[in-house]
């Protein structure tokens, strides 16, 4: 199997270990920075930044509606990390505005401010072995999960890596460490179309 | 669940089972791409974040006038900081002043996110820096060339700026240090491997660091832009020079429209490398500071040579 098209939204925050780690992948991935960079493209990175400006910044470069029209028609599956699985969460009228692809709750600054982050080792039965080195920087937590969203691992009690239909979000930062497990993860994570997405939020 | 159960949200060093440096490494690389935009009140932190600015500094007075008014620069007065701290979401940075390790201590019991060991302020010693590493907030030094760079990086900066020369609104001596640092950088990749001691010699910098820089051809942390950029075409030029983000202090709240040239500074920092959206955001600026020459400053009004 090819590698699938695959970009990384690359305005503001940690695009280039996003690059770096699909690359290791075998895929050739594409920075997006505007409309015309997302033609042909099946897969999005929404990166690790400030989810204020990167907010701004979609809308300020026309990218929202797009990135939203190509989720919910199966051509585009999108990955967020910290920042980016901040704008993927349900739209519940809070600045910044989400995307609302992921039918989960994602709280801001969670966890406190920079003194507070930390980094942990998560495991998870689809990991296998060794855990997983998971860096989390003022870190959001995702909070009451849709019935069509698939807890993909945990910290303690909290989930901090979900999936739901064509979409994948993690409040930590895979990558910042050289494991590339969740990107292939996501490399994996078919597009999918409203209906399907609709039929999983039904349950 | 309480927010303070995690091993490592210890505030002491050291004691952790993750290494910290990499938790302040990776808020630096978090900023990549963005504005950092000086403050010194509740209103324009909160005019910088509504404007797309990646994170704010709070500030006392803003370098143009500090050079203006003269006089002792300090840390700026908690209150103004905790205000600042508290009207915005996105990460707050402070200034201490050179190897002023306590005004550092104190703004980090703040809490704030980021601190600026800087030459903008009244350097506190003439011979020495803050041990960075004893610290749990990430720090952020200028440095003017390769030497400097890797003596901070080995003190435990998280993160380097150019020095430039704060509050003239001249761009030229950003540009000296980014075209310089690139240049030695450049340099080291292609020197043979035995002549790496000496010229970390000459460079005053940690061998380790320079050996590092001759394999990989990068800093080890990143590097933003600093001191005397005033405008969306400023910005756009230091990006396309190899800076990561770009730090924004006199050039915003000192021009006639602080919001539309924030926001347009935000705009081609984001897009430095497309002319027709840099464009856009030039036509969209207010009138810039007037500012002042770099090359017509006295010696001992240039604030690049603080630091050592």
């Amino acid at each position: 199997m090819s590698a699938p098209a695959v970009g990384v939204l690359a305005l503001q925050g940690d695009a280039a270990p996003h690059v770096a780690a699909l690359r290791g992948l075998g895929a050739t991935p594409r920075e997006v920075r505007a409309l015309a960079d997302l033609e042909g493209l099946s897969h999005l990175v929404l990166p690790g930044g400030e989810s204020t400006t990167l907010a701004h910044l979609l809308d300020l470069f026309d990218l929202r509606a797009p990135l939203v029209a190509g989720w919910r028609a199966g051509r585009l599956a999108l990955f967020g990390t910290c920042a980016g699985a901040i704008l993927l969460g349900r739209d519940e009228g809070e600045a910044p505005r989400r995307l609302g692809v992921l039918d989960v709750t994602v709280r801001r600054n969670a966890y406190g401010r920079q003194v507070d982050s930390f980094a942990e080792p998560v495991v998870a039965p689809w990991l296998g072995q060794p855990p997983l080195g998971a860096v989390f920087i003022r870190a959001p937590r995702f909070a009451d999960p849709g019935p069509g969203v698939e807890v993909l691992a945990r910290r303690g009690d909290e989930p901090v890596l979900v999936r739901g239909p064509g979409a994948l979000a993690a409040t930590f930062h895979p990558e910042l460490r050289d494991d590339a497990r969740v990107h292939a993860l996501f490399l994996a994570t078919r597009p999918a179309a409203a209906e399907a997405a609709a039929a999983s939020a039904r349950g | 669940m309480t927010t303070t159960a995690t091993p490592t949200a210890t505030h002491e060093n050291g004691s952790t089972t993750a290494d910290p440096y990499e938790l302040k490494v990776g808020l630096a690389r978090m900023l990549a791409g963005g504005v950092i935009l000086d403050v010194t009140t509740v209103e324009e932190a909160r005019i910088a974040e509504d404007a797309g600015a990646a994170a704010v500094m709070a500030l006392e007075r803003v370098p143009a006038d500090i050079r203006r008014e003269g006089g002792v620069a300090r840390m700026a007065a908690l209150d103004r900081v905790v205000g600042i701290r508290d009207a915005v979401s996105i990460p707050v940075m402070a200034k201490a002043r050179i190897g002023h390790f306590v005004e550092a201590r104190v703004l980090e019991q703040l809490g704030v996110d980021f601190l600026d060991e800087s030459e903008v302020l009244t350097p506190a010693d003439e011979e020495f820096h803050i041990d960075k590493h004893a610290f749990r907030v990430p720090f952020v030094c200028g440095a003017t060339n390769l030497g400097e760079a890797l003596r901070r990086v080995g003190e435990g900066a998280a993160l380097l700026r150019t020095k430039g020369e704060a509050g003239t609104g001249d761009v030229v001596e950003a540009v000296r240090h980014l075209r310089r640092i690139g240049r030695e950088i450049r340099e080291l990749t292609v020197a043979p491997r035995e002549e790496l001691m000496t010229r970390a010699k000459l460079l005053g910098a940690p061998y380790d660091l320079v050996r590092r820089v001759a394999e990989e051809g990068r800093l080890p942390v990143p590097n933003f832009a600093a001191g005397g950029v005033a405008g969306p075409a400023d910005a756009a030029l230091v990006m396309q020079l190899g800076a990561e983000a770009v730090f924004v202090g006199s050039g915003v709240f000192k021009s006639d429209d602080p919001a539309r040239t924030a926001a347009a500074i935000v705009k081609a920092t984001a897009r430095h490398a497309d002319a027709a959206v840099v464009a856009e955001a030039c036509a969209e600026t207010g009138a810039p500071m007037r500012g002042s020459s770099a090359a017509a400053l006295e010696p001992a009004e240039r604030l690049a040579g603080r630091g050592w």
